[in-house]
């Protein structure tokens, strides 16, 4: 088991309190079960049913496998230009 | 000369258009988004840009490379800016020159749309009645683009 720090913007900050959450993870676990595990936090009601997940600064794939040197963040739905 | 960049000042269309002009361009397109006053009929006094500033650099890269692949663009300048903004100012520049008309236009086109589906930028709308609000483009009334 180890702890991959996630990173929050905008409105999933404000849910979940704040700009990081560490969330423990085994080994070889992919952005699917990491999207798991956050279900269980308190604020991720306001997750969407296939929110979408940046691993290394480029989109991921639910299949994608994650560790802890990954740099990883949740993407709400975006609203530039 | 190809560039984007995320900035906390404003930006200046007129100063991209001159420094992208060139006598080898017979077009040069501009698309500039404005802060608009209203938003789904409520009344808008602010918008506060935020991002999560590596990945949108990224992915600005990545269309812009894209685009001058796809039209045949050499100059191309995008700005995007971050911070709170007043209405009417301008939060978003796209400046493409071209020899002709249609792959300036194009490419203005093509990286104002794919910013608005992958560039991690959010907005906050700050409304006159004191309320303020995260927009949700996939929950857009009516879903259509903003």
């Amino acid at each position: 088991m180890s702890t991959v720090t996630v990173q929050l913007f905008a409105s999933y900050a404000e849910s979940f309190g704040g700009p990081t959450l560490n969330v423990p993870l085994k080994s070889g676990s992919t952005v699917a079960d990491l999207l798991d595990s956050m279900r269980a936090l308190p604020g991720a009601s306001i997750l969407p049913d296939s929110p979408r997940v940046a691993v290394n600064r480029k989109f991921a794939t639910n299949d994608q496998l994650v560790d802890a040197r990954d740099e990883i963040a949740l993407i709400p739905p975006v609203a530039g230009g | 000369m190809i560039r984007v960049a995320l900035v906390t000042r404003a930006i200046d269309p007129a100063a991209l258009i001159a420094s992208i002009a060139s006598t080898g361009y017979g077009a040069i397109s501009l698309f500039a988004g404005t802060v608009r006053d209203t938003s789904d009929g409520r009344g808008v006094s602010a918008i506060d840009y935020s991002a999560y500033t590596s990945m949108a650099e990224a992915e600005l890269e990545q269309i812009v490379a894209e685009a001058a692949d796809r039209f045949g663009i050499t100059s191309l300048i995008v700005e995007h800016r971050i911070g709170v903004l007043s209405l009417g100012e301008t939060s978003v520049a796209i400046v493409a020159a071209h020899a002709h008309r249609a792959p300036a236009f194009d490419c203005t086109r093509y990286v104002i749309e794919e910013i608005k589906k992958r560039v991690p930028i959010w907005k906050m709308e700050h409304y006159i009645d004191g309320t303020r609000e995260w927009v949700d483009p996939t929950k857009a009334i009516g879903a259509t683009a903003k």
